[in-house]
């Protein structure tokens, strides 16, 4: 197995071309553990993390640009960032551990295909754009058109994920996931549960997205869900509402991490509650703004 | 009694408890800078000169018959010096522990379990062993499989073994069966105990079988000589044990073996019996060179020793006033591809923390296709206090009364009878009880929306053989040699017995675990023996030292012995005619008074002081995710002596969190076809640290009466009360009993759904 650490995006694409069977890594907290489980070994693996545009973070007018392969730690120590997405931040902050997400990445999070990947759900409710550098320069699609399946994706083999782009919340606009693992960390989602909420003058919800992990093969949007609190004042029966859309638009499988019945129960429990953190957030930074 | 708050190094100032002045302080342990610096050398480690890699090559399959083994394919492959196989090894009895040992070892024709070793290989590198082993070609004849105990019981069951016929039926059985053995307990008439109950309380439960988690996988070195000597370089917990298992295995003169012990990375009692070291032996000898084999993690799980899963049937009888009158079960236990004696056990201790008049306890031991269990921390008897405490709370419960007090009013003393046997020596259950009753956590109001739960937990105990060197050196320092690995503080415990003994600073003593060749025998560290019987090995051979330094200052001063006394590290004359002589004094002064002096004791350990815990818990539960968090934990044990507290109470904690563990979320999760679909620790979830509260301790101290300084064994007892207290505390914070294990999210929220309907 060889080891490549190329600096541009083009030498990247120019050794995936010419290797059909190497594969890239950004942080390899997927891809070293499932060599070590029996993954057979590729004949070469790409190193992303010494190209510059892979690793920047920036933020440009209303639009930030997240480096495909930055560390998670990076993002959750980011105040600007995490005070315009704080559900992103979380879920960024959930994955592995501490250590882990010294290494690991949105866009390994993404690539790996894991139905289950904590960033995915909370990129999707924010609109994520991500821009994917081929043969014909770069393309830009939704977050959620990147996976197709557990372990595949819509990108050709010599594809790369250069960044993620998030439009700034719009005002009254804010972000929760939520995940149910048994244990406090070191897991992998059972159920997870991103939504967003933008609140009016009033109270009321003018917009929301809510997006389910580990419940389907890819992640799942749940329009029904949305619209259930379009319109509400978050009141019990559209919570429950949405809570019980969120239990329908599941199509999980009884694994070792839950049973089906268990995990659509609990994507309605998560998106109830997400829904309810997404606006208080919105309240608490319209008291502070109120204040001021 | 003692708090968890950060002790401080109090083994410089020589402020021990109970008049003692090292006993009971908490020096550094010696050990403690190399482990905490990664300087700690562990048998993974090790590398040798031309040294090679093993690679083990494990069924696919639950259970089949090996038709046939070709490894020509893998002899041919590149860096490969060696090939075993079940054939290579000598033939194995028909029936009994040592055919069991050999046969877990490697397969002969037979695989029992997935992960059943078949054959190996030994290669310049891993990755030449690893692809080695995979073109081995295994033909096998697939057998039907048995994974549970109640299908392995069933009359049309797959039989594991034709020639086990279950002990303890009469007339003997005709048929074998997977049921190895019946396990018969009675006392008086449990029909007049129900007749005298004024409640009867029947429930059924079940536990899961679990890992004992050891961080440290498998891992040895072993050199084979042209004089077919050999060096095992291993980590266990009983190097004298990895010997005579070696040599039982391969059918060789234990002289022939010499064994190094390597620092432990943690055992539980997993570490009790040997895997692999055989198999690098052979290979070894084979090739002419070392070899070197470290299990994977995936190894560890598939093919190393669970504690076992059970089902156990409770019917409790009891009266208005709290009084239990009698006490029925009905106990099987998984027992893995060989029969061991886990129910026995389980019979032995379900009951043991009451006083009954009346009961009779029955239980099976049961073969299915699964890893043979090993030992993990107080074998048997997590599963039993599970089913015997959680009807004992609810008992509590429906008559109205406090359950500790519950728990006093049935509380066995002293002189009262065993459930198996014998009178109780001096133990401290009571004194558990009452520091549970009286500690601030049990004083405290209970959080709203928590509910608390409370259990014991029974350990034996056991002596067995141990060995121990001094040697004072020249500069009035001690060495202290022996033969327990040092797996839970020993070296410091060793240290400050020889500290207390010899009135030196633990300071001044280097403790080290001899190897074979260095140290007298030394039974493995089972039974929570190693401070017990190993340290009164150890004091022993103090106190010979002790009556040699008090006959050299006799000799100095040209008196009579009787007139020298040992006070405080210094040999002091009765009639205050000489200046006390120092220890430092006495060994420089050694060569001119009859040479070095140091001393051996051999013993066997008798009088092991039975262990008890009581423990207390408060939990919330998510009443819509069915997520458990363990809020508050506080723990009581009684620990005879506790010679340094600071690793008394860790054996305690971590006892209470492996519990916890078990209680929770622990649990082998098999496919159809017999695989282990969970063999890691992402999908098989031991308690992260952000799982638990500071696990608060109270030790309690009953000296046992049999231990120079009191001593009972510390390192098993913690683990059984936790499975109780946290279905109890659940059923408290609820209002659901759950009689089934793991108390997982899924679970949980099942049975409050299911309570709602």
């Amino acid at each position: 197995m060889k080891y490549a650490a190329p600096t541009t995006i083009d030498e990247a694409r120019a050794l995936l071309a010419a290797d059909g069977d190497a594969i890239v890594f950004a942080g390899a907290t997927d891809v070293v553990p499932q060599m070590r489980g029996g993954r057979p070994e590729p004949s070469m693996v790409v190193d992303l993390k010494k190209i510059d545009r892979l690793m920047s973070v920036s933020l440009d007018g209303d639009t930030w640009s997240v480096g495909a392969a930055v560390p998670t730690s990076v993002l959750t120590a980011d105040a600007v960032f995490t005070a315009d997405f704080p559900g992103l931040s979380e879920a960024a902050g959930l994955i592995g551990s501490d250590q882990i997400q010294n290494r690991c990445s949105l866009g390994g999070n993404l690539c790996n295909a894991s139905p289950a990947a904590d960033s995915v759900p909370a990129l999707v409710v924010n609109d994520a754009i991500a821009v994917i550098a081929g043969g014909g320069g770069e393309r830009r699609v939704p977050v959620a058109e990147v996976v197709t399946g557990p372990g595949q994706t819509s990108l050709a083999h010599d594809e790369i994920v250069v960044c993620f782009e998030l439009a700034r919340p719009a005002a009254g606009t804010s972000d929760a996931y939520l995940r149910l693992i048994p244990r406090t960390e070191m897991d992998i989602a059972v159920v997870g549960a991103g939504v967003r909420l933008t609140l009016d003058g009033d109270g009321a919800v003018s917009a929301a997205t809510v997006a389910l992990g580990a419940v389907a093969p890819t992640v799942v949007r749940v329009p029904a869900a949305e619209a259930a609190l379009a319109g509400s004042s978050l009141d019990d029966a559209a919570l429950a509402a949405a809570a019980a859309a969120a239990s329908d638009a599941c199509n999980p499988i009884d694994d070792k991490r839950g049973t089906i019945d268990y995990r659509r129960q609990v994507a309605g429990v998560l998106t109830r509650r997400a829904a309810g953190i997404a606006a208080d957030r919105i309240r608490t930074r319209n008291g502070q703004q109120g204040d001021s | 009694m003692s708090t968890t708050e950060a002790p401080a190094d109090t083994g410089t100032n020589g402020n021990g408890a109970s008049g003692y002045r090292w006993v009971g302080t908490r020096p550094v342990r010696h050990d403690g800078l190399d482990k905490v610096a990664g300087k700690a050398r562990y048998a993974a480690d090790l590398n040798l000169p031309g040294m090679l890699y093993g690679h083990i090559l494990r069924s696919p399959h639950p259970h089949a018959r090996i038709v046939s083994i070709d490894t020509s394919a893998a002899e041919a492959m590149p860096g490969v010096k060696a090939v075993v196989t079940g054939a290579d090894f000598p033939e194995a009895p028909p029936k009994g522990a040592t055919r069991n040992l050999m046969c877990t070892v490697i397969a002969r024709d037979t695989v029992l379990y997935s992960g059943h070793a078949v054959a190996a290989v030994a290669a310049s590198t891993r990755r030449e062993a690893k692809a080695a082993a995979e073109a081995i070609e295994v033909t096998y004849e697939l057998l039907p499989h048995v994974l549970n105990i109640s299908d392995a019981m069933a009359d049309d069951a797959p039989v594991l073994h034709d020639n086990l016929f279950t002990r303890g039926v009469e007339p003997r059985p005709t048929e074998p069966s997977n049921i190895a053995a019946r396990t018969v307990y009675e006392r008086g008439d449990v029909e007049q105990g129900f007749a005298e109950a004024d409640i009867v309380i029947e429930r059924e439960f079940s536990t899961q079988a679990v890992h004992q988690g050891y961080i440290e996988p498998h891992a040895c070195v072993v050199d084979c000589d042209q004089e077919g000597k050999a060096v095992i370089w291993a980590s266990s917990q009983g190097h004298f044990m990895v010997r005579s298992s070696t040599a039982t295995v391969l059918g060789w003169d234990t002289s022939r073996i010499k064994v190094i012990p390597a620092e432990i990375g943690g055992g539980f009692g997993g570490k009790t019996t040997i895997y692999i070291e055989p198999v690098a032996a052979l290979l070894s000898t084979k090739a002419g060179r070392p070899v070197k084999i470290v299990m994977s993690r995936e190894d560890v799980f598939r093919a190393t020793g669970p504690a076992p899963g059970a089902i156990i049937k409770m019917k409790v009888g009891a009266r208005n006033d709290g009084t239990i009158t009698t006490a029925k079960a009905w106990l099987a236990y998984e027992n893995g591809a060989f029969q061991g004696i886990a129910a026995m056990l389980g019979c032995m201790c379900v009951v043991s923390a009451y006083t009954l008049d009346h009961l009779y306890v029955e239980g099976f031991d049961v073969v299915l296709n699964r890893p043979v269990n090993v030992a993990y921390r107080a074998p048997s008897a997590p599963a039993a206090a599970f089913a015997m405490d959680s009807v004992v709370d609810e008992i509590a419960e429906r008559v109205g009364m406090d359950p500790i007090d519950l728990r006093l009013h049935n509380c066995p003393s002293q002189g009262d009878p065993t459930p198996y046997g014998p009178k109780w020596p001096m133990i401290g259950l009571r004194e558990c009880l009452e520091a549970i009753r009286d500690s601030d956590h049990y004083q405290s109001d209970l959080p709203a929306g928590q509910g608390r739960g409370v259990a014991t937990g029974f350990w034996f105990n056991i002596g067995e053989a141990s060995s121990a060197t001094v040697n004072l050196n020249e500069n009035g320092t001690a060495t202290v040699i022996t033969g327990s690995p040092d797996i839970g503080g020993s070296r410091a415990s060793m240290a400050l017995m020889a500290a207390e003994e010899l009135g030196i600073d633990p300071h001044s003593i280097q403790p080290v675990v001899g190897d074979t060749e260095v140290v007298g025998f030394t039974d493995v560290t089972e039974g929570s023996r190693a401070t017990f019987a190993t340290g009164m090995a150890v004091v022993e051979a103090c106190r010979d030292l002790k009556e040699q330094l008090r006959k050299r200052a006799a000799k100095t001063w040209d008196c009579d012995v009787e007139e020298v006394e040992w006070v405080d590290g210094s040999a002091v004359h009765g009639p205050g005619e000489q200046e006390p002589l120092t220890l430092a004094a006495i060994t420089g002064n050694a060569k001119r008074t009859g040479g070095p002096l140091g001393a051996t004791a051999s013993l066997n350990a008798r009088g092991a002081g039975p262990a008890f815990s009581v423990q207390v818990a408060d939990v919330s539960v998510d009443q819509e995710t069915g997520r458990v968090t363990v809020e508050r934990y506080t723990t009581a044990q009684d620990a005879g002596t506790a010679i340094h507290p600071s690793y008394v109470e860790g054996q305690m904690q971590g006892g209470v969190v492996q519990g916890i563990g078990w209680a929770l979320n622990e649990e082998y999760i098999y496919s159809d076809d017999g695989n282990l679909e969970n063999p890691g620790f992402l999908d098989y979830r031991i308690p992260v640290a952000s799982d638990l509260p500071m696990i608060e301790t109270c030790i309690v101290e009953v000296p046992n009466p049999s231990h120079p300084y009191g001593v009972r064994g510390v390192g098993e007892v913690g683990i059984v009360p936790p499975l109780p207290v946290m279905a109890n505390a659940i059923a408290d914070a609820t209002g659901v009993r759950i009689g089934d294990l793991p108390l997982s999210p899924p679970r949980v929220l099942a049975a409050l759904t299911a309570a709602e309907s």
